[in-house]
């Protein structure tokens, strides 16, 4: 015996952007705090430990990528001298804080690429005079001062013993520095352009990647001499980064992303061409299952990376220089060309309190055969399923037609989801009951009932029940005409409506037509080879559209 | 046995079940109810058909057990028999003759020798009588029933116009909008007639009508869906009558309780209606049985109830009106629009069943397998609406994608849409993937899956073809994100068209290259990989009604219908006409595992079947006068296990068996055995096996036996079983003899052991030597 069916809602699939599960994810993030820099954010770095505070180093020199360069090559000059000055400092925020909690400027000149190192507890970064320095993240003064780059290191951090330091410089060279002896260990001088970038392979100590102007990556092996593996980008390259696995290496340059299978010597995986300008940063979320890229464009994008294609993406304000997001995701920290660092946290996750606020039953009754287990010889009955029906079900159900029109032209019900309010009187209709249902009403309800028809009686997919609608109400209600001028102005409105559709359609046909007759000509072509390997001779020209 | 030469058409579901009110044995434990020609017996229990009592030649028009001797039942037939059968053992033990056609039959327990049944008046049209047939008491099993006395002069036909009253004291019969009641003891004759003017639209008809059980208390169901409860009716003046009034339509008919407390009422609503203590406040409902209730019955113990419905469902339903269970055959539908169609992976016939639901009816067991809901909208029991169902059914090759198409009753605008269902193993059913509203803009005509079985089902291709003169070819096309929640959907591929003619039907060549569709009078072919036009045929005049590729060898053949009366077969090879056979068909079914291709005719009343194989100029085999029936549909089902043949002439039955189906949607298919062979053995032992007492000891030696079974097989070897073990009365009276009546165990056990040892001249036979 069947139960009762519950009126079908057609959904219908919306054109455009998909709600996926990935949109509700990153959507799931408060508006975004601004924090004014004094200059161009080139690099945010997450501590690693809670509270998960972030360093900020920005400078207002935007040397970091080609094409940017030649445009502000003259403003350069004259903001130089103060930088020197005023703009030699590495901030420091916490989670929520808009005013750094912490700043260290002991720098001659401008400083880059503050790194935490995997404690947390340490703090080295790179400067416009070519020396590197240590910091405690609790102290002000340098622990450490490397000194060898000849030119700007812009690119420093920490091997994964935590005791050795890699750096890169513009002096086309990559070194790597002992922390405890400030003594360089080794230098390869095999880049020949800036290195702008770099990573540490997270599961051997040894190995670190740096990606240069020169569009290669080079792997380095701190145990050779000479780097271990050189890849071919293709653009220079801005931005690198090795998966946790290490076995997936991600490169960013130009308008690419390229993913590369480091196990298989260098192998590329996957292009990824979705900014249209260069893109700057590259980020992975916590989990590993997203990564994120920022670019020039003003755009973040957020690939899947088993399928490596765009779930998600962010605009922002200006071009992109650098992107972090915190451990668990919390924070989106984005720094861009004009100083501002744009700071997302995610929302807190729904908690229902009304529910808490509730008395909630005795302990005694809410326990209450919980406990029991079944013996093996019980016969258990279980409770019958409760079927919550929606109201209209509930009315249609007892065969209440008015009623159950009433409660789908509820405003909101009619506003938001008119598909429900015309299943409806698509069933009222079927049942044969739509004319008693709309008839008897009064002058506000008419009212209503004509809004909605006439709003939406253009959708395609309401068409032919509002039609019918239309046609009932208009014969209903024909003897009252003249006596509501509300009623009156909502059956001109219907008239304009459809009047206008009208021509709209007339117009869509005359582009048919002309659209035929250029397929027509480009099948004519086909016809005749055909009909030379016909013996039969009752061939005629076939017209045929292909529908995609 | 049947000579080899005699293929016999058997009956094999479906028909009407609609003869008569269906009866519970006195012990509930069986349902006895009316099959065309053959009364069913059916297990409460088992939900098992235990057997098929045949014998009348016409159809079976009232079943009544025997009140003296409840292990027999009467019947009657319009073959003008009244027959007396044991159902237990499906025997017949008395048959009368009474000459006329008997419509309805009913039995009193107060009247020991005679029945009653209803017989047309002699001489007039549509005037029955009620008559009693005195039941002589001769020797033999053929004997006369003319004793015939007139009881009630102009009653209605059916079984649900007469009644009898408490105790047999009085009979009760309608007819339109009058009441008779007749008191048997004071040959008293009181008639009351309600108005014939209608008031407020409402008809005053009677439909039915019940007496109660214990009191004098008639209930009487109207057209207008009332029912009335009369009483005094042995005052000719001073009657009464109360009103219950719930149903909208017709009251189909109305059954009291054993007590009497509570009157059941059913119609087209499908709503069963339980009325208590006769008043029109208290009352109860089991709606949604799923069609309208033609006849309700109660048990003799008041615990369960059935009801019988228009399309041959009988529901179950306990005392405290909860549904219990079903007994499902073929489902009768209004109309079969989807054709018969053989599911792949059951082996199913698939077809129209509930309103807006596909059946699969199992073959083997008579029995529906499960239906699938497709429409999955609530469905109105009323007369005038526009419903919408099924019209189309395709399955692919392996069965795990299923087509549908739906449309409203609406001829203008129908409301089409197709569905796609992927078999979900899971959950064992099928889940809907796609749907697609409006797939044609007019009715769609034909549609079926490209069936490439070597390929596999990710290439599917499907086709429909519709009234607005073209055909749509759907492809699946899968998503690449992982990601995503469902992998595959169906779209739009390519549309084709010819001289804005409509398409007709539509049909796949064996190996899934060439497509046939057939516009009107001509049928084309198409690529199906570039969809080019590769050629035409027609055989004019005439409208192409049915088309076909050949198999296997013939695969070069194409074979067309038309409305003309031609049969006609193309080479597709020389694009020319091979031959053409002057022959009205209505159904042209390929064999799906041979070269055989089935065409029906239908010639003024009577069909015949013609099964031919398209290279070959003559039909293979002819059956002229297949049935008196239109046949409407047919299908091949392949066998599980090839038939030996009994002769050359039937090789065309070895892998597939033919199924028909006719107008009065009765199945029917053909069959080289006899009836007898056909039986299952299984359902012969049911009854048998159901009668014995179990005891837990008889319990644990079916399990003891069944294990030794299993032992020889395990060790392979032939084991020669001591018949004597079973055949042994000592044992056998050991075992069904009750526990208190049986002697010490002592006194028993020398027997029992006695019984257990193997004689000697069995022991020294050579071929236990070997054995052991």
């Amino acid at each position: 015996m069947a139960t009762y069916k519950p009126v079908v809602v057609q959904a219908c699939p919306k054109l455009g952007e998909r709600i996926t599960q990935d949109t509700l994810y990153w959507r799931g993030y408060k508006t975004p705090v601004q924090i004014k820099e004094f200059g161009a954010v080139n690099k945010i770095d997450f501590s690693p430990v809670p509270p998960y505070n972030y360093a900020v180093t920005a400078s207002s020199r935007v040397g970091g990528f080609s094409e940017v360069f030649m445009l502000l090559f003259f403003s350069w000059y004259h903001t130089r001298r103060c930088n020197a000055l005023l703009f030699c400092q590495i901030h420091i925020y916490g989670r929520y804080s808009q005013e750094p909690i912490k700043t260290f400027s002991r720098f001659r000149d401008a400083a880059y690429c503050a790194t935490y190192r995997d404690d947390g507890r340490l703090l080295v970064a790179g400067s416009e005079d070519g020396s590197i320095c240590l910091f405690d993240v609790s102290g002000k003064a340098p622990l450490r001062q490397f000194e060898g780059h000849t030119k700007p290191v812009h690119l420093v951090g920490f091997l994964s013993d935590k005791y050795r330091v890699f750096s890169g410089g513009d002096d086309y060279s990559s070194n790597l520095w002992d922390i405890p002896s400030a003594t360089e260990i080794i230098s390869y001088s095999e880049h020949t352009d800036y290195v702008r970038c770099g990573c540490a392979s997270k599961v051997n100590a040894d190995v670190f990647i740096t990606g240069s102007y020169d569009h290669t990556v080079k792997l380095f092996d701190a145990r050779t001499k000479s780097s271990v593996m050189t890849i071919e980008h293709g653009h220079p390259v801005e931005s690198v980064l090795l998966f946790p696995s290490g076995g997936l290496l991600v490169s960013a340059g130009g308008r690419y992303v390229k993913v590369w299978d480091v196990l298989k010597g260098g192998q590329l995986l996957v292009s990824l061409k979705n900014h249209h300008k260069t893109v700057t940063c590259l980020c992975l979320n916590s989990s590993g299952q997203r990564l994120l890229s920022g670019s020039l464009d003003r755009h973040v994008k957020i690939y899947s990376t088993t399928s490596y294609k765009v779930v998600h993406s962010f605009n922002y304000a200006t071009s992109i220089l650098s992107l972090a997001l915190s451990p668990e995701d919390e924070t989106i920290v984005v720094g861009m060309t004009n100083g501002v660092l744009n700071v997302k946290h995610r929302k807190p996750e729904e908690k229902n309190e009304n529910s808490q606020k509730k008395r909630q039953p005795a302990y005694r009754t809410y326990v209450k055969g919980r406990t029991y287990m079944p013996k093996q010889e019980d016969f258990c009955v279980s409770k019958p399923v409760k079927r919550v029906l929606r109201k209209y079900d509930k009315l249609l159900r007892s065969f209440q037609s008015s009623k159950a029109l009433d409660a789908v032209m509820e405003p909101p019900i009619m506003l938001h989801t008119p598909e429900v309010t015309v299943a409806v009187m698509q069933e009222l209709h079927r049942r044969g009951t739509l004319r008693s249902a709309l008839a008897g009403r009064d002058e506000k309800q008419v009212n209503l009932l004509l809004t909605f028809v006439a709003r939406r009686v253009i959708e395609p997919r309401f068409t032919p029940v509002l039609v019918t609608v239309a046609d009932m109400i208009t014969d209903i209600y024909q003897p009252v005409v003249g006596q509501s001028a509300i009623v009156d102005k909502q059956f001109l409105k219907l008239q304009q409506a459809i009047g206008k559709e009208i021509d709209y359609q007339e117009e869509l046909l005359e582009v048919l037509g002309m659209m035929d007759t250029l397929f027509a000509t480009f099948t004519k072509k086909r016809d005749t080879c055909l009909e030379e390997n016909k013996s039969n001779g009752v061939t005629e020209i076939i017209q045929t559209n292909r529908n995609y | 046995m049947v000579a080899p030469g005699a293929l016999r058409v058997v009956r094999c579901g479906g028909g009407a079940l609609r003869g008569a009110r269906a009866v519970f044995s006195a012990d509930s434990k069986y349902l006895l109810y009316v099959s065309g020609d053959f009364v069913k017996v059916y297990s409460v229990y088992t939900e098992e058909t235990l057997r098929l009592i045949g014998g009348h030649a016409d159809l079976v028009t009232g079943i009544q057990l025997n009140p003296h001797n409840h292990m027999q039942f009467y019947s009657c037939s319009l073959d003008g028999t009244i027959k007396l059968w044991d159902f237990m053992d499906g025997i017949p033990i008395k048959t009368f003759t009474v000459g006329t056609k008997l419509l309805a039959l009913f039995t009193l327990a107060s009247v020991e020798d005679s029945v009653f049944v209803v017989i047309p008046k002699s001489g007039e049209r549509d005037t029955f009588q009620l008559v009693s047939v005195k039941l002589t008491k001769g020797v033999g099993q053929d004997l006369e029933g003319k004793e015939l006395s007139v009881v009630l002069d102009d009653v209605g036909a059916s079984v649900k116009h007469i009644a009898f009253g408490r105790e047999g004291a009085y009979v009760v019969s309608v007819k339109d909008v009058n009441l008779q009641v007749y008191f048997f003891k004071r040959k008293l004759l009181n008639r009351f007639s309600l108005s014939t003017v209608k008031t407020k639209g409402g008809d005053n008809r009677f439909s039915c009508v019940v007496c109660h059980p214990k009191e004098d208390c008639i209930a009487t169901g109207h057209a207008d869906g009332k029912i009335r409860l009369w009483r005094n009716f042995h005052l000719k003046k001073e009657y009464t009558y109360s009103t219950l009034h719930w149903h909208h339509d017709i009251v189909m008919d109305l059954a009291f309780t054993m007590e009497g407390t509570r009157l059941l009422s059913g119609g087209v609503e499908s709503v069963l209606v339980q009325w208590h203590n006769e008043s029109s406040c208290q009352k109860d409902f089991l709606p949604r049985l799923g069609s309208p209730i033609e006849y309700i019955s109660m048990a003799s113990d008041g615990v369960l109830c059935c009801t019988l419905h228009t399309d041959n469902r009988i529901s179950i339903i306990n005392s405290n009106l909860r549904f219990s269970r079903s007994i499902q055959g073929l489902i009768k539908s209004r109309d079969v629009k989807t054709g018969l169609v053989v599911d792949p992976r059951t082996k199913a016939l698939v077809l129209n069943g509930e309103p807006g639901h596909l059946q699969f009816y199992s073959l083997q067991s008579d029995q529906q397998l499960f239906s699938l809901d497709i429409v999955q909208r609530q469905y109105i029991h009323q007369a005038g609406l526009k419903q919408s169902d099924l019209v189309k059914v395709a399955f692919s090759a392996r069965g795990t994608w299923l087509a549908t198409v739906e449309e409203s009753e609406e001829v203008t605008d129908p409301e089409l849409q197709l569905k796609l269902w992927l078999y979900n193993e899971e959950i064992q059913s099928f889940e809907l993937n796609t749907r697609i509203n409006t797939p044609h803009d007019n009715h769609i005509t034909d549609m079926c899956f490209r069936d490439m079985d070597e390929l596999g089902d990710d290439s599917l291709i499907l086709v429909t073809t519709g009234r607005d003169c073209v055909f749509k070819v759907w492809v699946m096309v899968e998503d690449t994100d992982p990601e995503a929640q469902q992998s595959v959907s169906w779209s739009c591929d390519f549309v084709g068209s010819y001289h804005n003619y409509q398409a007709t039907n539509c049909c796949f060549s064996e190996d899934g290259s060439l497509l046939a569709v057939s516009f009107e009078e001509t049928v084309t072919v198409w690529d199906s990989l570039t969809w080019d036009l590769k050629c035409t045929f027609c055989h004019p005049p005439g409208n192409i009604r049915n088309i076909c590729f050949g198999r296997l060898t013939c695969s070069k053949y194409l074979v067309g219908a038309t409305d003309y009366g031609f049969l006609c077969c193309w080479n597709l090879l020389t694009c020319a006409l091979e031959w053409s056979a002057h022959l009205n068909v209505v159904v042209l079914q390929p064999d799906p595992l041979s070269e055989h291709i089935a065409a029906v005719s239908w010639l003024s009343k009577e069909s015949s079947l013609f099964v031919f194989k398209p290279n070959e100029p003559w039909p293979t085999y002819i059956q002229r006068n297949l049935c008196k029936e239109k046949i409407l549909l047919a299908a091949f089902v392949p066998r599980d296990e090839p038939e030996i043949a009994s002769s050359e002439k039937y090789l065309w039955l070895r892998k597939s068996q033919l199924f028909f189906l006719t107008d009065t949607q009765e199945l029917m298919t053909l069959s080289t055995m006899s009836l007898e062979e056909r039986l299952t053995p299984s359902s012969k032992q049911l009854a048998v096996e159901e009668s014995l007492p179990v005891t837990p000891f008889s319990l644990l030696l079916g399990k003891h036996r069944r294990q030794q079974a299993q032992e020889d097989i395990d060790l392979g070897k032939l084991v020669v079983h001591n018949k004597q073990e079973q055949a042994s009365p000592a044992v056998k009276e050991l075992l069904h003899t009750p526990a208190h009546v049986l002697p010490s165990a002592s006194f028993l056990c020398t027997i029992f052991i006695n019984s257990l040892l193997i004689s000697k001249e069995n022991k020294s036979s050579p071929v236990c030597e070997s054995n052991y």
